[in-house]
């Protein structure tokens, strides 16, 4: 499973691998906003939890198809089927790697990129751990989403539109823990909310995505 | 480790294409699987490897004994030849990869990422992988395919030497490998599909199917 991960995350890193792409959008899309609702420091400060969690919302969708397409396009998928890894572990172990690719180095942008709409001083840690909670979430949910599309041609668009509603859900939660936080309000329960999304999707959906990866794979 | 199929009946899409297969690779034997284009080769091979269920019968060897060589050689373009090997070896928990790099003739080419060898060159590292599988039954579909005489005579060393050492083969091939083996021809297997079937195994399937294309 190790060696999965390891390879995963070599993949990413080399030329084509789509390391950063996420990263790049979700700072575009970041600029974009002030320049689309005006400079006004108030409007953007109140709007900044909620767009920069979109923002990392779609950032992380742009590289879900690439978890299981390419592995079933060169073959390599039937090979993991027969290999000595449960069908859940590879599910679970490349949804980490797109984590570690995606998720995280959004994560660690986001409170930078919070300065570029005047995100006022506690928000910062607030949308760090809101991201920090949320996006696992949306990279297994997205794996789940990838697993039910692979095999499909042109799969990207309708694994976006089955992924975004799953995808609500988080963000509800996530957008509101950063915004009450960062308005000095108490965040815990929808952090609380968010938090259980997370656990309980990163202990239900490896299954679910396993089966229908098998299912796929006939 | 012995493969025993017993009344197999193995179907692509819901249709049936093989049925009533019976036979068995005991160790140290090498089957040849020959049929013409279409007559269910590779959809035996995926069903024998657990990838499908089968229709009806029973495939008695555990799926952790077995290791199945595609069409496809399942390499990363962007890994080198010996990043590719030492990932699959890792996930058999193998740590040696010499020799499969010696049996494909691969010394030369360890450092070079597969995105730049010749489609020869993939067949041999695609080949090598079922040396560091460590399983005792292998399923081939089309091994030689691109390959030149001299990695045909390569790989047919490396089945001869898997076999002298108790393993066995089950291999789709159209062309004569030199090897002592036993001949399967599917045609006489081929699947009636106008049949009426008794099960509602296959309805249960094609609406599954369905469902999902």
């Amino acid at each position: 499973m190790i060696a999965l991960l390891v390879r995963d995350l070599r993949l990413a890193m080399r030329a084509g691998g789509g390391f950063g792409l996420g990263l790049a959008f979700f700072l575009i899309v970041s600029t974009l906003v002030p320049f689309g609702v005006g400079p006004e420091a108030a409007i953007l400060s109140r709007i900044a939890p909620g767009i920069l969690w979109v923002g990392a919302l779609l950032a992380c969708l742009l590289s879900l198809d690439r978890i299981f397409q390419l592995d079933f396009e060169d073959g390599s998928l039937d090979l993991l089927a027969t290999a000595p890894i449960p069908m859940e572990g590879i599910v679970a172990v490349k949804a980490l790697a797109h984590w570690l690719v995606t998720g995280l180095p959004l994560t660690l942008a986001a409170p930078v990129l919070g300065t570029l709409m005047n995100l006022e001083s506690p928000g910062h840690y607030w949308i760090f751990i809101t991201l920090l909670i949320g996006t696992p979430a949306l990279s297994m949910i997205g794996a789940f989403g990838a697993a039910l599309t692979v095999g499909l041609k042109r799969g990207g668009l309708l694994l976006s539109l089955l992924v975004l509603p799953l995808y609500i859900p988080t963000l509800i939660f996530g957008a509101e823990a950063a915004t009450r936080g960062t308005a000095g309000l108490s965040a815990s329960t929808p952090l609380l909310m968010m938090a259980g999304i997370t656990a309980g999707s990163i202990a239900l959906l490896p299954f679910a995505a396993a089966a229908a990866l098998r299912v796929n794979l006939r | 480790m012995e493969l025993r199929v017993e009344n197999l009946t193995v179907a692509r899409g819901g249709v049936p294409v093989l049925e009533g297969l019976d036979f068995t690779l005991s160790p140290g034997q090498v089957l040849i699987l020959r049929g013409p284009n279409g007559s269910g080769k590779t959809t035996l091979l995926r069903t024998l490897a657990g990838l499908q269920p089968p229709l009806t019968g029973s495939v008695s060897a555990d799926p952790e004994q077995i290791t199945y060589g595609a069409h496809a050689d399942g390499l990363k373009a962007t890994l080198s030849v010996e990043e590719n090997l030492r990932f699959w070896a890792s996930v058999h928990g193998i740590s040696d990869i010499a020799p499969a790099v010696d049996g494909f003739n691969l010394r030369g080419l360890l450092e070079r990422p597969s995105a730049n060898l010749s489609a020869g060159q993939k067949r041999r590292l695609g080949l090598a992988r079922l040396l560091v599988t460590g399983r005792p039954i292998w399923l081939l579909d089309e091994p030689t395919v691109s390959l030149d005489a001299a990695s045909v005579a390569l790989f047919a060393d490396a089945v001869r030497a898997h076999v002298a050492g108790g393993g066995s083969a089950l291999i789709a091939t159209h062309i004569d490998l030199g090897l002592q083996a036993e001949t399967l021809d599917v045609g006489p297997f081929k699947a009636d599909v106008n049949r009426p079937r008794g099960d509602t195994h296959r309805d249960a399937y094609a609406d599954f199917d369905e469902a999902f294309s």
